[in-house]
């Protein structure tokens, strides 16, 4: 075993504990990140070069390495938001209530594919797919279903709806009007990143051009009208999920972000009048430290490039301020209650991490849509860091720690040479239109498949500690009718019957003159909305405005 | 198992997965692609080949696509053969064309076939012909052949059609990289593709120039350079209309019929090339000869020599070469 | 001589975008020698039929993430058949719970493979099936 000696130098112990690990026999496993870095068996000081000042600060000063705030979570917690939709509005609406009674703080919307492909659900290509994983919202009139009874003007809703998120969001704030609510009072975010659509996700409406400029609309109406809505949620999880790296999520995602600002001034927007109201959605994945490293960095790189680069002078403009959810892709179908753990520890990362929100995923989502048991679990876990596990009371906790803040500092460099890179092929729409996003993403996603397959990488229950029996037959499954999409038909052919055609014709119009002019497209939607047109009729006015966007072929 | 005869019936009532079938019969050398073409061989020749090739991403299946889309407003069928390469490791291959034309997939005048290359020698080229002939005898008016200007095999493709195009862009592989891969030599018609990048100019400018300085003999086809913008449809009349051009100019003289005939050498010697190396290898009895000469200190020379000799004898004899 | 590749069409029915599933099989199918002919996203069941008859493929793969999946393999199903492609394999993968799993192998729609499969497991199960067809076959000749 190792020398015992009162006497060693720092240097003499460096050497001996070298020598020792040399002679050490150590396990047969691969002492890598996620992301497949080498890491050292020890961190030390000369690991890290560390500023202080320039590059932690204190919490709620720049560069916000340590948190946006200064009282972190003593001044508030972080805002516990369960992501839920399902079927029609009326059974997500009951869902909500749910929730809100439950002790959650604000409301996040799921809507199933149709919709976010910008297609009612009465539309033969939607068939089999109405409400199915998210709620179906043709028009108005479900939207006022959804929020019935539930005060628009102090609850926080969460929209994740991109390629048509300006047709919802018009949807939400006509609601709102219906209630008596002025947009000024909505508070919320549209998730809105369709950039990251055509990276990741792919549900996209229109070619990447046009749907920017809906973006720098919806950014110019909102810092005008509502204030306190958040207009683009610069989504890094989708992009993990598909397969990245934590440092591809983290550089993909600020690379967006910076995307954003850029078309927001070159639209004349003064930076400072719309980069507060922009913020983050990152994933937390298994890997502990380089997940609370990746949230740490992302905040000081997006300061030090608002404050640097865009010259944005507004502290608020300066701060990353992100929602997180558990890694959706770490779940297992095997032995699915032991998701529970995953969850816990992916939270706990985002927590230390210093997120301003967080949805945890429920156990059995790799088979379907969570029940209701699930889903309370998943917020209990939440509830548990909160109240039990004391890691609310400091700020950022692992500031300082060798390993932390060299592990911050190389996912930091990580980003600024993939910066470089996109810079070098174009930027974000050039290197989306030649899939070079998608082809790093893939490259990753499948190195990772093969290093689960080769043993290279552990999963409980997947490569290691598998069971015969599998338990995952035993979980009580939340099943959707299938009767949703008749119907949802149904209605919309009711809601067609009673709406003033004029009216609706009128409004499409006019999109279509938007669409052709300068005019605000927003504003148009919410005239739209309040005249019952649907989502499935405004979006093809924008698609045959505007034109298609057609996959790159990567593989 | 179905017989050639049975196929060629399929054929003739005007079923599409014939067509398929029997592109894969041709791919996989099977025995009954030879009786199935010669029943149909006297359909075949009217249908119109034109070649697309040229580097990796420079838009060739969107510009396939879009003078697909031309074509059908003027009322012609389509038929599509699109060539990538096989990886060298597996054998095997991604064939991801067909994503840029899917808007084709529920026409029926347009049918599109993807083909591996397989790294064959000439065999591939013999097995583009092939699916070339059968879409023909189907009677598809205009048969398009996209394949990625990379290695020789791909290059070999062009010899399935009357016109090539060669397409270049901004960046991707400018015009001295493209006389270095010797695709000036084979294009027929130039066309600079995303004319509106920055770049776009200099690369028209220096194919002219190319075109200009290079050698010809008196009377041959001077080819034109083409600007088009495929991803949004603009430019792509101009590059059909040289397709046309040179198929008016190949109409003079007996052209067409000499560039056919190259055509059907080229198919010729593949199917001898790859018939012969699977009766001189397929058994395995050379192979065990090689060896137990080289085992007796032979040099490989010696050995080679040795076996062609042997062998020489028996190749010329008619009956030997007969079918594939 | 025959060179007889199996020939496999990959493709995402539906409106879920989610194709990380559907891409690392294609490459894993492509590094076992077979040819994939990938349709990438958003296909109906018949633009996927339509193209399994033009690329005269063994095997369709579709990736299902939307719960559309009792929906969409039945169609697929069906389009193939109208083709006459009654002896193409179907298989497929996703978010499908296992009693959905069983009752569409049960109905002979397709083969499904559960999350966490291994993508080599699939490889080799296509092989393994295609061998027995060939041998049937003749052996391919």
């Amino acid at each position: 075993m190792s020398p015992h000696t009162d006497s060693v130098t720092s240097v003499d112990a460096r050497a001996l504990w070298t020598e020792a690990m040399a002679a050490a026999r150590l396990r047969e496993a691969s002492f890598t990140t996620l992301s497949g870095d080498e890491l050292r068996a020890v961190y030390g000081p000369e690991d890290v070069d560390l500023d202080s000042e320039r590059d932690l600060g204190w919490p709620g000063q720049f560069p916000f390495t340590r948190g946006v705030h200064p009282s972190m979570y003593r001044g508030r917690l972080w805002t516990m938001r369960q992501f839920a939709g399902f079927g029609t509005a009326r059974q997500t609406n009951e869902r909500f209530k749910f929730l809100l009674e439950h002790g959650q703080t604000g409301l996040s919307v799921a809507f199933d594919f149709p919709t976010l492909m910008g297609y009612d659900s009465d539309d033969a290509i939607a068939a089999g797919e109405v409400g199915q994983v998210g709620v179906a919202i043709s028009s108005l009139a479900d939207m006022e279903t959804l929020m019935d009874g539930i005060p628009m003007g102090e609850v926080s809703t969460s929209m994740t709806i991109n390629g048509p998120a300006s047709i919802l969001l018009a949807f939400y704030i006509a609601a709102a009007q219906n209630q008596g609510v002025d947009p000024a009072a909505i508070r919320g975010t549209v998730q809105n990143d369709i950039l990251k659509e055509y990276q990741a996700q792919h549900a996209w409406l229109v070619a990447p051009e046009p749907a920017l400029r809906m973006v720098t609309d919806m950014m110019a109406w909102c810092s005008e009208h509502a204030p306190q809505w958040n207009t683009i949620s610069i989504s890094g999880y989708h992009i993990r999920e598909a397969g990245s790296t934590a440092a591809q999520e983290l550089a993909f995602t600020l690379a967006n972000g910076m995307e954003y600002v850029r078309r927001g001034v070159a639209a004349g927007l003064d930076v400072d009048a719309f980069a507060p109201r922009l913020s983050f959605f990152f994933d937390s994945h298994l890997d502990f430290f380089e997940e609370i490293a990746k949230f740490r960095a992302a905040r000081r790189i997006w300061a030090r490039k608002m404050r640097e680069e865009f010259g944005a002078r507004d502290p608020r403009s300066w701060m990353c301020r992100f929602h997180t959810q558990t890694a959706g892709v770490s779940l297992t179908a095997q032995q699915p209650e032991n998701n529970i753990v995953r969850t816990a520890f992916e939270a706990l990362a985002a927590v230390l991490g210093g997120t301003q929100s967080l949805h945890t995923n429920s156990m059995d989502e790799t088979l379907a849509l969570p029940t209701e048991k699930s889903v309370k679990i998943a917020l209990r876990t939440q509830q548990i860091i909160a109240e039990e596990t004391e890691a609310a009371h400091v700020a950022d906790p692992l500031g300082g720690s060798y390993f932390v803040e060299a592990q911050t500092a190389r996912l930091e460099a990580e980003a600024e040479a993939a910066f470089a890179e996109i810079e070098r092929r174009g930027g974000v729409v050039p290197c989306i239109e030649a899939g070079w996003f998608q082809r790093e993403i893939h490259r990753s996603a499948y190195a990772y498949q093969r290093a689960v397959e080769a043993g290279e990488k552990r999963v409980v229950g997947i490569n290691c500690y598998t069971e015969e029996e599998d338990s995952q037959a035993s979980i009580e499954l939340h099943r959707i009718d299938s009767s949703v999409g008749e119907e949802q038909t149904s209605a919309l052919g009711a809601l067609r019957e009673r709406r003033d055609d004029a009216a609706v014709r009128r409004e499409l119009d006019a999109v279509r003159e938007a669409c052709r002019g300068s005019e605000n497209l927003l504003e148009r939607f919410v005239a739209a909305a309040h005249a019952y047109c649907t989502l499935g009729e405004i979006a093809a006015v924008l698609r045959e405005e505007f034109g298609h966007f057609k996959e790159p072929q990567i593989l | 198992m179905s017989s050639a005869a049975d196929i060629v019936e399929r054929l003739r009532a005007g079923e599409r997965v014939a067509v398929a079938r029997l592109i894969s019969w041709a791919e996989n050398g099977d025995a009954r692609f030879a009786e199935a073409l010669g029943s149909v061989f006297e359909d075949v020749g009217r249908g119109r080949r034109t070649g697309i090739t040229g580097p990796p991403g420079a838009g060739k299946s969107t510009l396939t696509n879009e003078l697909t889309g031309l074509q059908r407003a003027a009322g012609r069928t389509v038929g599509i053969l699109a060539v990538d390469p096989s990886s060298p490791f597996s054998g095997g291959a991604l064939l991801g064309d067909r994503i840029r034309m899917e808007e084709r997939t529920s026409d029926p005048g347009v049918f599109i076939r993807s083909m591996a290359s397989r790294g064959s020698h000439g065999g591939l080229a013999r097995a583009a012909i092939d699916a070339c002939d059968v879409m023909d005898a189907f009677g598809y008016e205009e048969l398009l052949v996209e394949t990625v200007g990379v290695g020789q095999a791909e290059f070999d493709v062009m010899e399935a059609v009357d016109t090539v195009v060669v397409v270049l862009c901004p960046g991707a592989g400018d015009g001295i990289q493209a006389m270095k891969a010797g695709l000036l030599e084979v294009a027929d018609v130039l066309v600079v593709n995303k004319a509106d990048v920055a770049g776009a100019e200099r690369l028209l400018t220096d194919l002219e120039d190319a075109v200009a300085l290079r050698r010809r003999a008196e009377g041959a086809w001077e080819p034109p350079v083409v600007a088009c913008s495929a991803g949004r449809g603009e430019g792509v009349e101009g590059v059909w209309e040289a397709v046309e051009h040179h198929r008016r100019w190949l109409a003079e003289d007996g052209r067409l019929r000499a560039r056919r005939a190259r055509l059907r050498i080229a198919q010729v010697r593949g199917a001898v090339a790859e018939g012969l190396a699977a009766r001189l290898w397929g058994s395995g009895g050379l192979t065990e000869r090689a060896r137990s000469l080289l085992e007796e200190g032979g040099t490989p020379y010696d050995v080679a020599a040795d076996l062609l000799s042997a062998v020489s004898a028996r190749v010329v004899e008619p009956e030997e070469v007969s079918g594939s | 001589m025959t060179d007889r590749k199996i020939r496999v069409l990959v493709g995402k029915p539906g409106l879920d975008g989610h194709d990380r599933g559907a891409k690392t099989v294609a490459t894993v199918l492509r590094d076992h020698g077979m040819e994939v002919i990938y349709t990438g996203l958003h296909q109906t069941p018949e633009m996927i039929a339509e193209v399994a008859a033009q690329e005269d493929v063994d095997v369709v793969g579709l990736s299902i993430l939307s719960g559309a999946h009792m929906e969409l393999f039945p169609r697929v199903r069906a389009e193939l058949e109208q083709r006459g492609l009654g002896e193409v394999m179907l298989v497929g993968g996703g978010i499908i719970p296992p009693e959905d799993a069983a009752a569409l192998e049960a109905q002979g729609y397709a083969r499904l493979f559960g999350p966490g499969t291994p993508t080599e497991e699939i490889a080799e199960w296509i092989k393994a099936r295609m061998g027995e067809r060939l041998a049937a076959e003749g052996g391919g000749a």
